[in-house]
This record gives structure tokens, sequence and C-alpha cells, in this order.
């Protein structure tokens, strides 16, 4: 199957009942998928009138106990962006999956870039923390997509998954286990009573028990910054606690939520980094750079946001070089060049999209790196 | 009245005067007569002074983004489909940022009740000119008079399909709650419109009195038409507001067509297949 479609029934496995969305181009098989799908398992498929609201029905739907998703590209993503903003202040878990093109505006509606990614981490308004996502096949796309619910559901917020245009089309061979070897997480439900309960109170970790409409608790859940009590609370300091919160809920996890795969990093001299399509680019070009005989190794972002800077900068004290392969004007680089803090030497492989990055490319960067010659 | 209320957030910040009031007060106390179980009933608002309604109701409730009510209760409404849903907000929120949102829904016939609180204005941001505001009328953004035609809310509701739709000014309290009742207890998307006074920004700026002078004015110019073609239905505040029940019909929901296409009676359709004949 192709991405688009692996990234539904990752969805349907991870418990999704709920899909609200507007077609766009590459992320309209996966809405055309959970039309089709969603119905068979007693979900509900709804095309909306745009994207904007297709995210608020789907925060409406979480808030309904029904876990939700949409799928969208750029200029969608962008239409996204109020509602992202309402579920993280809210915290609202749900999926969003950006099968990124090329930009901006319309741009190359039908062919590949990675230029959301800074969307992805500051798009909303406000300051605040992110999850994302990057797989680099269908069947990450199915795996991650599963995860992104769990994340969700665990930090109580949307979850991006940024994926792009060439994995959403491919089609590769994609392994659905058994349900029982799926590991599935449901939002903490409230263990007190009505009257002690307080909806934006947090447990130890940051994070604070959910109660669904309906369960009871009578809740009020608003976008304006607000107390404990979830009710509006207009002045500095309640500012202070609520935003220092979602802050610190994503903060303090990193290491549960952060992942990377690495590929030859044990006695490696020149490190490529990169995600999504241009991670398997950059796979070939380590491949064959070794075949050289060249030390290089790579380290793969499976969450792309939190970044995972604290392990570049320990990489950074052993490498000649770090190379960043990403199809956009060099947008995580900066977040490379920031976490290694000048300690080797940080290098940009990109195009600004319309085709993937070619390994030979990558493998240029490599050798000449490995020359001391960036 | 109070166990509907959260207490503890009174004083509400609306100004003296305002409008919002009596129209929350006619809607808590159709929810109680209603005799469902509040546990079953939410409350979604957008942004404005009618939004706020939303943060004083012990009620499951929401308060979401500027214009985005109808969408989020919608989500909210095909996820939990026994939740009595009932959306409040403003003519701003509902028209104008939210005006595509209002003609899909009602498209759609989604099961719920909009209380739209229509004050001709923007009143949160101090007054400015809304999808509301009569020609002429001066706001903030309009000081030499509005250039622009207002909508008929009423009318575009019934022309996009909504089962349920009324209108009533802010002094007829008796029929606004008997209206909310009915929309309540209509399946499919009802409509009821309020023309409640803002003294403190668009009766100031239009000399139009104090509250109880704006209350008796919107009053005065109306006439009770109903059943009337909403086309008919205008609110002219130089001549008369039509007020009244304008529809009242039986039509499927969302969900009544939904669950009809997705489980369906009929083997798949194909060529000339007998099951598939005209008529049949």
């Amino acid at each position: 199957m192709n991405g688009d479609e692996a990234c539904c029934e990752g969805a349907l496995a991870a418990g999704c009942r709920f899909f609200a969305g507007y077609p766009i181009t590459p992320a309209t098989e996966i809405a055309e998928s959970m039309s089709r799908r969603l119905p068979q398992l007693g979900g509900i498929y709804i095309q909306m009138e745009d994207e904007i609201a297709s995210m608020a029905a789907i925060l409406g739907a979480s808030w309904g106990g029904v876990k939700s998703m949409t799928s969208t590209s750029g200029p969608g993503f962008s239409l996204m962006m109020e509602n992202i903003g309402l579920g993280i202040c809210t915290e609202t878990p749900c999926v969003v999956c950006n099968v990124q093109r090329a930009g901006p505006s319309t741009g190359l509606p039908t062919l590949i870039a990675q230029g959301d990614m800074m969307q992805a981490r500051w798009g909303s308004h406000g300051h605040y923390e992110i999850i994302a996502l990057s797989p680099s096949s269908p069947q990450e796309m199915f795996d991650m997509t599963i995860r992104a619910f769990n994340l969700s559901e665990t930090y109580r917020l949307p979850v991006l998954m940024m994926a792009d245009e060439v994995v959403g089309h491919m089609n590769e061979r994609v392994v659905i286990p058994h349900e029982d070897e799926i590991e599935i997480i449901s939002r903490r439900k409230p263990s007190v009573s009505r009257e002690e309960y307080l909806p934006y109170k947090a447990d130890d970790d940051w994070i604070a028990p959910m109660a669904n409409c309906g369960d009871g608790y009578r809740i009020h859940v608003t976008g304006l910054t607000h107390d404990e009590r979830g009710y509006p609370a207009m002045n500095a300091e309640a500012q202070e606690r609520m935003v220092t919160r979602l802050v610190n809920k994503i903060r303090k996890n990193r290491d549960k939520i952060i992942a990377t795969k690495n590929l030859y990093m044990d006695d490696v001299e020149v490190v490529v980094v990169s995600y999504g399509i241009s991670a398997r680019s950059a796979m070939k070009a380590v491949r064959d750079a070794r075949s050289e005989g060249i030390r290089a190794g790579l380290i793969k972002l499976e969450t792309v946001w939190p970044f995972p800077e604290e392990l570049f900068r320990s990489v950074a004290g052993s490498a000649k070089a770090l190379i960043m392969a990403e199809i956009n004007g060099g947008q995580m680089v900066l977040e490379l060049e920031r976490s290694v803090r000048g300690a080797c030497p940080v290098k940009l492989v990109s195009n600004f999209g319309g085709a993937i990055i070619h390994p030979r490319t990558i493998l240029d960067a490599i050798s000449k790196a490995a020359k001391g010659k960036l | 009245m109070d166990s509907l209320l959260r207490t503890e957030r009174i004083p509400h910040i609306w100004c003296p005067g305002c409008g919002i009031g009596t129209v929350f007060n006619a809607l808590l106390t159709a929810i109680k007569d209603s005799g469902y179980d509040p546990d079953a009933v939410a409350m979604v608002s957008g942004i404005g002074c009618t939004g706020r309604m939303a943060g004083y109701i012990r009620l499951d409730s929401f308060h979401t983004t500027h214009g985005r009510a109808l969408p989020f209760a919608t989500g909210l409404k095909l996820a939990k489909p026994d939740t009595k849903i009932i959306v409040v907000s403003g003519d701003g929120d509902l028209f104008a940022i939210g005006g595509n949102h209002f003609i899909h829904a009602a498209r759609r016939n989604i099961d719920m009740t909009v209380v739209c609180v229509n004050n001709f204005n923007y009143g949160m941001t101090g007054g400015q000119q809304a999808p509301s505001t009569p020609l002429g009328a001066k706001t903030t953004t309009t000081i030499n008079g509005s250039p622009e035609e207002p909508f008929n809310f009423c009318d575009l509701a019934a022309s996009c399909g909504a089962a349920y739709v009324a209108r009533w000014t802010a002094q007829q309290v008796r029929s606004i709650r008997s209206s909310i009742s009915e929309a309540m207890e209509k399946r499919g998307f009802g409509f009821v419109e309020v023309i409640a006074p803002c003294p403190s920004a668009f009766g100031r700026r239009n000399r139009m009195g104090n509250a109880l002078e704006m209350l008796k004015f919107y009053r005065g110019r109306s006439v009770i038409r109903s059943d009337i073609d909403t086309r008919d239905a205008i609110v002219d505040i130089d001549r008369e507001i039509v007020v009244g029940k304008f529809v009242d019909i039986e039509r499927p929901t969302f969900m009544d067509h939904y669950e009809k296409f997705n489980r369906p009676q009929m083997p798949p359709w194909r060529v000339g297949h007998p099951d598939h004949q005209k008529g049949r």
C-alpha cells in the first residue's frame, strides 16, 4: 500500500474513529481511505468546508471521547494553525498528518518538499512546545501514526506527523502486526470525585488527567489563559503558570518522546543527519561512503520536535563534520547548528523542493567533509 | 437556576443593560424545563460577549476560537450523538468570521441548537461594524455611517436548510424561551436569533438612549409574522423588525443520512440490477 493508506491503517489500529478533512494533494488518499474504512468500524468520516473547520471538528470529537485526526498539506496546514493553538492551549489529544509539498503558497501541489518544519514548530501564535514525527516509508507511516496517537493521548496535545509527498505516494510492503502486538495508549482519566476534580491540575509528570464531555465532571474548556479549574484568569501569574506547564510537560519528558535511528555510528567521522524521505537518500549515501572506506554514519530523526539537541552536542565532540540533508532552504539545520554550538562544522545539503535529494549529492558532501574540505 | 450556574464566577463581565443576560436567563430556563440530564447537555461558544456564556453555565462547556464554535460542535456532536448541543454566539462570530461554517452546518442539518445574540456590532472590542450593522449606522469603524447592507440571518439559515428558525427581540422573553425549547426538541439544525441591546457600544453611538429605551425601541419596531417567507422577514430598525417562528420542518439530519448510506440496505449498485431500477 502507499504511505497515505498506511497512515490511515495506522490511525485505525491506534483506535482513531473520527476523521474530519478537506481534499488536498498529496494527502487526499488519507481522507479517501478514511472515508471507506471508518464506516466499516462504526466511526465517522466527515468532509468539512475547509481545513479550519476540519481542525476544529477533530478537537470537538476528541472532547467527545473519540480519538480523532485530520490530514492535509501546506496550504491546509496554514489554515489549521489557529485551532492547533486551541488544541495546545486546551490540551486536546489528536493527530494532524501533513503530507508536505513545495511552497510557498500553492507552490508545487504534486511535488515534494520538507518546507513546513519550522511552521510545525512555531506556526501557531504564542509560545508552546510541540511534538512532531517524520516517517521515511509507508511502514513508518503506519507505525508512527500509532505512536503519534499514543503520544497525543499521553501528553494531551495535537501531535504532528510531518510526512512528505514521496513517502505519501510511494508503494511499499507494509507489515501490519497482530493487534496484541500493538501498544495502544489512551488518555488518563480523573480518579477523584466531581467536587475534587480540577481539570488542569497536573500530576507529578506535568500531565493533567482528562475528563471527556458527558463524564459528569461538567468541565469548562477555553482557549483563554486559564487556571487549574479551567476558568479564564487574565493576569501574568496565571499565564506564567499555564505556559510553564504546557512547555514542561514536553521538555521534562523529552527522553521518553525523542526517538532517533542510528546507522554506523560506532566509529563515525562524518555524521549525516536527516529525516523523512531525505533520510533514505542519506542512508544510501552513507552506505556508499562506507564502501569507499569513509567512516560515515547516519542519525535519522524520528521525532523532529522536540529536537534532540543533547545528542548532537555529544556527537559533535568526536565528529569531523555534521551534514544535514533536507528539502528546504535550511530549517532543521538551524537547530543542528544551535545544538552543536560551533563544536564542529555543520553543512547543509538541500534543494527548495520539487525533487528528492540525490544520494550522489550527499555522498559528495560526505567525501569533502572526510577530507576536511567543507 | 443556580445549579446550572458557575456561581463562583459571578459577577460576570457583561455591561449594565446588555441584552445577553436576558437571553442567558431564557436559555437556562429552557434547559431546566427540558428535563434533560444536565450531564448530557453541552454548550459550545465562539469568541465575543455572547461567547462568554459558556464560562458561566455549569455544563460541559467549550469556549473555542473566533468563528469556530460550529465546526467544533459538529465534531463533538458526531462523536457523542446522544449529547444535546447548544451553540451560543454573537452576530460577528457566527456570520462574519464563522459565516462559512454556519451555512454548512445548516446545510448538513447537524442536530444542534444555535442561539445568536444580535446586537448589531462587535461589542467586546468596543463597537465595530459587523455583518448585522444596519446601513448607515455608526460604529467605531463607520463613524459616518455603515456603507454595507446587513445580512438577514434568519433568511440565510432558512435558505441553507435549517429545520427550525425563529427571531425575537430581547424583551420578548417568553417567546425566546419557548423558541429555544422548541429548537432543542427539534431533530436537526435549530436557529434562534435575538435582537438585543448593546447600550455601551452600539446604542451610545447611535443615540438610542439607555438600555431600557433600546429594549422598548426594538420591541416597538417588532411585528410578529410567523410562517412568512424569510425573505420578507426583514430587520430594519428604521421601519420594522419582523419576528416570529419562520421555519419548523422535518428533515433528515447528517447522521440519518450517514447511517443510511453507510449501512446500505440495498445490494451494491450495478448497471441494470433490478433493485436499482427507477422507482424502486
